[in-house]
């Protein structure tokens, strides 16, 4: 490890909005692991979200303020992370066009600096604090699904699958046909119901296919969605986010 | 009689592509088909795991790409020098060159020059453009028959219906479907399928090769279209499959090649990069089975006179538009239909145009505008996931495209008060500040103490309706991240 533990890196904590109010579990599952690998959390409280729903539907001056919080937010962090491949993406990729769009190269400029320090959690975990066994136990069979932005936009490669083979008791089952996106989608999933059901639909079967007691993304939108077929299905299997694994312990649950 | 009756080819079914309704409805519709589910799932997962392997092949296929990219853009960024240079070395080479800024007089000129040869009928080689500009209907209505000669084209006609993929236009239909559209309607048209025909591929092959070749033989003009136009010597390139394309460009005594302007490449050394790209990412085949190449007139040998119609029809608009642009890299390949996760489960009759599956999303809006409802919608059809860019051989930015889109079709509808509008305007004060952020996780909190043993929501009314209808609704917590945050840590950071 890079960092003894109690002397780790500052990092601020992107909550993103739906893991703070839908799924609070999740950034309390990073601030965990961060102070158990030594790290000072801080929490920047004007902090909103990455504006991606409002992007992606064509809203581009709407989602101006969100890049304009986020800068004021995260300025002066070495490190910042979110649990979150669709929303990290999101800041990187669309920040800057945003801040193009808005006209305003101080508020390009100044996210140009900030992108640069934004971390999806794995990233930060392998990258940054060079580690990959987090202590994490999970005694369970879990199957993966790297969700579309995690992998094409924010290009977290196989970190996912790194820390996941780490922890005890784990048990990882492949999923057939992975790299097909679940259907979500933002605006997608209630603009075009049908096809984003169709695909979910698909994703359901082979997650319930592997026998996995648990899905587990680095994205709880798609979560929710998937996990919302399943529920509906009354299936077994439940999800989890990555970072809730993760915090998992041999001394107590998540 | 009836206009059925007075025609000469297959009628395609009623209604146009513009005055189709909405991606969504038309989806919908699309869905339902679970014959149609099950021919496009087998047909997209065959042709995407043959490129996977093809492309696979290839140590250099990112610089490859890469350099198909850089190649289409240097042409674009001239396409006024070298579409004058086109047109400059295809007179010298003996073909007579003739411009159209639009469908309307594209079709003129090809229903001019077909008249002028005193004929009625033409063979066709499979093309996009002609596609486009419904070629084929115009030349019926001025009572020539146009005979579609691709397998898989011909299977379109003969079916009344519309192409629903680029490479494989009748991907939506299998086999037995095939057998009885052969046998139904060929003796309508010319030489008659075997009334004993089977569904095996050899023998619905030898149908339509039979129905073709007298078509071939008798046919006086042929109308194609051209992957590739080679500025510095003005030579066309069309690469196909079955023959039928070196059939047409070889026996008929006129050829009259229908030509988007943005299939220009400066130099036949251009090709070396773009004939490695096309087939690997098009058909998963190391090189495609015939490639014509033709360069004006040859006397004694082929065609003696030939006609090239070079089309704008809206590529002078995406060309004018920066985050427009890259569209008019696509060389057609169909690569990115083939690993939609949409386009494989509605197919291609859901976009409402000849161009369906991610480039059509992209490119219809551009090429049409977007004052239809399919037009408007077509950018909302895509889930974003990204895979279309990855399969791209020449790195069209599709999902960011589609997000740029959707920003025009916002800004076209802004002023219109519905229920996206209202939510996208109370999602914008929300997020704006932290506060207002605050105030909205309050009142969640509020709805998950109403509601204390509940989970999940089930079923709901519009408008969450589309949400529940097929998938539960987490409830939120009681208490936020940052409620909890608060009261953990404090109120500073």
């Amino acid at each position: 490890m890079a960092h003894r533990f109690g002397v780790g890196p500052r990092v601020a904590l992107f909550a993103t909005c739906i893991n703070d109010v839908m799924f609070p579990g999740t950034p309390k599952a990073v601030v965990q692991v961060l102070e158990r690998l030594g790290c000072t959390v801080e929490f920047p409280v004007e902090q909103t979200c990455c504006g991606q729903m409002l992007t992606n539907t064509g809203y581009f001056d709407a989602a101006v303020p969100n890049v304009r919080n986020y800068v004021k937010a995260f300025r002066g962090y070495d490190y910042i992370v979110g649990a979150s491949g669709s929303c990290i993406g999101a800041v990187r990729h669309q920040h800057p066009m945003l801040a193009e769009h808005a006209g305003d190269p101080g508020l390009a400029e100044a996210v140009a600096d900030v992108v640069a320090r934004t971390y999806d959690f794995s990233e930060l975990l392998v990258d940054v604090l060079e580690v990959t066994d987090v202590g994490a136990y999970f005694p369970h069979k879990v199957t993966y699904h790297p969700t579309c932005h995690s992998v094409r936009v924010t290009k977290v490669g196989d970190r996912p699958y790194r820390l996941l083979e780490k922890v005890k008791g784990l048990e990882l089952m492949p999923l057939e046909a992975a790299d097909q996106c679940c259907g979500f989608g933002g605006t997608f999933s209630v603009k075009n119901p049908d096809v984003s059901v169709a695909m979910g639909s698909d994703k359901a079967r082979h997650v319930v296919d592997t026998g996995a007691e648990y899905l587990v993304t680095g994205d709880n939108a798609c979560l929710m969605h998937i996990g919302g077929l399943l529920h509906r299905q009354n299936s077994a299997v439940r999800t989890i986010h990555l970072a809730e694994i993760l915090a998992s312990t041999e001394g107590g649950a998540a | 009689m009836t206009e059925q009756a007075q025609r000469r080819t297959p009628a395609p079914p009623p209604g146009t592509y513009l005055g189709m309704p909405t991606f969504q409805k038309n989806a919908k519709v699309q869905l339902a088909d679970p014959q149609l589910r099950s021919n496009l799932r087998h047909a997209t997962g065959t042709i995407r795991a043959k490129r996977a392997e093809r492309v696979a092949e290839v140590p250099e296929w990112e610089q490859l790409r890469l350099a198909g990219e850089a190649i289409k853009n240097r042409t674009l960024r001239h396409l006024d020098t070298y579409l004058v240079q086109l047109e400059e070395s295809l007179t010298k080479a003996g073909a007579t060159v003739h411009w159209a800024r639009d469908a309307a007089e594209a079709n003129a000129i090809v229903v001019g020059l077909v008249q002028a040869k005193g004929v009625d009928e033409v063979v066709k080689v499979k093309s996009m453009a002609t596609q486009e500009i419904e070629l084929n209907e115009a030349l019926e209505h001025a009572g020539i028959a146009a005979w579609e000669t691709d397998l898989a084209e011909l299977i379109v006609q003969l079916g009344h219906d519309r192409p629903s993929h680029i490479l494989v236009p009748a991907i939506h239909r299998n086999r037995a479907e095939v057998r009885e559209i052969f046998l139904r309607e060929m003796k309508q048209y010319g030489t008659p399928a075997p009334e004993d025909i089977t569904d095996s591929p050899a023998e619905l092959a030898g149908a339509a090769r039979r129905h073709l070749r007298e078509k071939f033989l008798r046919a006086k003009v042929a109308v194609s279209g051209a992957n590739f136009a080679i500025a510095e010597t003005g030579t066309l390139v069309v690469v196909e499959s079955e023959g039928n394309g070196r059939m047409c460009l070889t026996l008929p005594e006129t050829l009259i090649s229908v030509v988007g302007i943005e299939k220009v490449l400066p130099t036949v050394e251009d090709l070396e990069v773009f004939m490695r790209l096309l087939p690997r990412s098009s058909t998963g085949e190391r090189m495609n089975p015939y490639t014509s190449v033709w360069t004006g007139v040859t006397p004694g040998d082929g065609p003696q006179e030939v006609h090239v119609v070079l089309v704008d029809n809206g590529r002078t608009n995406a060309l004018a538009d920066p985050q427009g642009r890259p569209a008019l890299r696509c060389i057609r390949c169909s690569a990115c239909l083939n690993i939609c996760p949409v386009y494989e489960r509605v197919g291609g009759h859901a976009y409402g145009s000849v161009y369906p599956g991610p480039i059509g999303a992209v490119l219809n809006p551009q090429l049409r505008g977007i004052s239809s409802k399919i037009d408007q919608s077509l950018p909302y059809a895509s889930s974003l996931c990204g895979a279309c860019f990855d399969v791209c051989p020449v790195r069209i930015p599709i999902p960011d495209m589609l997000v740029h889109l959707r920003h025009e079709v916002a800004e076209h509808k802004r002023g219109h008060v519905g229920v996206q509008q209202t939510a996208m305007a109370v999602a914008g004060w929300v997020l704006s500040d932290h506060k207002h952020f605050e105030l909205a996780e309050r009142a969640a909190g509020l709805a998950a103490r109403a509601l204390p043993n509940t989970t999940h929501l089930g079923p709901l009314p519009w408008p969450a309706s589309p949400w529940t209808r097929a998938r539960d609704l987490p409830m939120p917590p009681a208490e936020s991240f940052r409620t909890w945050w608060r009261k953990e840590r404090g109120e500073a950071r």
